[in-house]
């Protein structure tokens, strides 16, 4: 195959897939993303604010709900709302935390991995292995038993698990990309090894690395949810998603909306950015497309 | 066959001794490892007793010896109750392990009949049902789901109970609540290996000598696409005992979940160490045996 044809049929196909791009998604994540950004100007009130006096108030569409609080108020008088808009901060926040430090420190493993092979390659593996291997939650709770519950401790936890996962993708890569012709040229020609990686490598990667980056903040922010609806994940007073479920778990009965509308914005939030995802798998690696 | 059974064995192993270590030494790394290990509620000959066992006094590589060869005889130390973990681990993991194999019976179900499906009738409407589904399994966080299977069928319905463990029907909510998510990635898994195998040579041969095409599917197909969705089982099977914790708290579930959520919120170390040590030994031995079940299954892995 010539670089020429696979770059018109790719061409050709990115083409068709833009313009199938998944409006609903993108406008639903760009909104919460901006809410998000914007918590302070949007959000009704500020989400600590505790008002005891007016505890438990409904959603407006409910007898006795107010345009004041449209998601009604929590057992402390705090607006669901505004809680809600903030909880988006300390979800994306995280994510991209975690993304950041585990995704960096994945990809340089996974490129030096595939790219040196042999002994240390597979010593590297085994390492990888190990940690995906491991379940994620049990480990989370001693970890958290141990180094004590704060949004570093989670960020700490998660991290080797990201790193891991993008290790073993980027170094599957990258080990076929090193033995095409295109990379024994360079080398013919002189080009060192850090100039193969990052001019070479590196970019032939970086489709991949969009796609689980993206799957993968989908993941993390649901595991991140149900860590702190344990009550091992970011700290109360905190708004965050999965702990305002939580503590609307014991008014389930009588009321629903606590637990309700922190929870939609979870799934919102989580089923976008896995749809967007799942399209630029589509896109970027056409050869994977699965469903 | 048997340097690859070997190198997994191996492999397992080291897994193993990876998360016993990093336990042993992450307590330790915090400066003060008595605070941790011995709990301040538990009655002080309990204490003392833990004290004495432990020997945090000694060289380190004495209590790392000790604490490896308690686990190797499955001692896992006492609850500041006086209970060994050993006993208590035992006592809640057929609850679990209950609930776990009812859910993975429910999700193979669900998933096999609609993969197939949604692989046959490609671009139908059924396979849009399969996309969607895949897409929300993904998607929605198993304890909200929990929370709101609650709320319609136990709350407003009334069709099922809360919570608790009881008769048969109890176990419904729980584990549609568990296998929710898992539901997605089989059927994604049967969608593909059976498209693959659709398009084979030996299917299209079969077709060709006017097999009819029920028979195709069902004789020819199924039979090879059915091969990693018996070792995906047992992945979910394994992943299931881990998000456990979640599922068993929303539904005060008689398990190692809720056990341990118990031991967390209590600062009983020594259970919270034995039960996350046992579900990821648990986690590694069914990767493991998946491992070595797919060789035996895939002639490709076997003459390599």
């Amino acid at each position: 195959m010539t670089i020429g044809v696979g770059r018109t049929a790719r061409a050709r196909s990115v083409g068709g897939a833009l313009r199938r791009m998944p409006i609903i998604p993108i406008f639903l994540l760009g909104a919460l993303t901006l809410a998000a950004l914007l918590a302070p100007f949007i959000a009704p009130h500020p989400p600590l604010e505790v008002n005891l006096g007016n505890a438990l108030a409904p959603p407006f569409y409910h007898e006795g709900g107010s345009v004041d609080h449209l998601l009604g108020t929590d057992r402390l008088g705090r607006d669901i709302l505004s809680r809600v808009i903030y909880g988006g901060q300390v979800s994306l926040l995280l994510a991209f935390s975690v993304l950041l430090i585990g995704g960096t420190v994945g990809i340089v493993i996974g490129l030096l991995s595939g790219y040196a092979g042999g002994r240390s390659d597979s010593i590297i593996q085994r390492g990888v292995e190990a940690i995906l291997s491991l379940p994620t939650i049990m480990v989370a709770l001693v970890f958290v038993f141990v180094l004590g519950q704060s949004f570093a401790s989670v960020v700490l936890i998660l991290a080797p698990f990201i790193a891991a996962s993008f290790a073993r993708m980027v170094r599957g890569e990258a080990m076929t990309i090193r033995n095409m012709n295109y990379v024994a040229l360079a080398r013919v020609a002189g080009a060192s090894h850090t100039r193969i990686i990052a001019r070479h490598i590196m970019p032939n990667v970086a489709g991949t690395i969009i796609v689980i980056a993206t799957l993968e903040v989908g993941a993390l922010i649901l595991v991140e949810a149900s860590l702190s609806f344990l009550g091992v994940g970011v700290p109360p007073p905190t708004p965050a998603w999965g702990l305002m479920v939580d503590d609307g778990r014991e008014y389930l009965t009588t009321r629903y909306w606590l637990s309700l509308f922190p929870g939609l914005a979870i799934v919102i939030t989580v089923l976008s950015i896995n749809w967007i995802g799942d399209w630029l798998r589509n896109v970027l690696d056409p050869k994977r497309q699965e469903l | 066959m048997t340097r690859y059974i070997l190198s997994r064995l191996f492999q397992a192993t080291l897994g193993i001794l990876f998360i016993t270590t990093l336990v042993f030494a992450l307590v330790r790394l915090t400066g003060d490892p008595s605070s941790i290990l011995v709990s301040d509620f538990a009655p002080i000959e309990v204490q003392e007793r833990v004290r004495e066992r432990l020997g945090l006094d000694r060289p380190i590589y004495e209590q790392y010896a000790a604490y490896m060869g308690g686990l190797l005889r499955g001692d896992l130390g006492e609850s500041f109750s006086g209970r060994p973990v050993s006993e208590i681990l035992a006592q809640y993991l057929p609850g679990t392990a209950s609930l776990a194999a009812v859910a993975l019976v429910l999700v193979l179900l669900i998933a096999v009949p609609l993969g197939i499906l949604s692989a046959v009738y490609r671009g139908s409407w059924i396979d849009t049902v399969a996309r969607a589904i895949a897409l929300f399994g993904q998607s929605v966080p198993s304890f909200w789901l929990a929370i709101v299977l609650v709320l319609i069928f136990a709350v407003i319905l009334d069709l099922l109970p809360v919570a608790y463990r009881s008769g048969p029907e109890s176990y419904i909510l729980p584990a549609v609540a568990m296998g929710w998510a898992a539901v997605a990635g089989i059927v994604r898994l049967i969608r593909s290996s059976m498209l693959d195998v659709l398009d084979s040579d030996y299917v299209r041969m079969a077709r060709a000598k006017g097999m009819p095409p029920r028979n195709v599917v069902v004789k020819h197909a199924l039979r090879s696409a059915l091969i990693p969705v018996l070792t995906f089982a047992g992945l979910v099977f394994a992943s299931f005992m881990n998000g456990s914790v979640v599922v068993e708290s929303v539904f005060a579930w008689p398990g190692i979940g809720t056990m341990t959520l118990d031991a967390v919120s209590g600062r009983d170390f020594p259970v919270v160490q034995g039960a996350v040590i046992l579900i990821a030994v648990f986690f590694i031995l069914i990767n493991l045996a998946v491992d070595i079940l797919y060789a035996f299954l895939d002639p490709r892995i076997r003459y390599r």
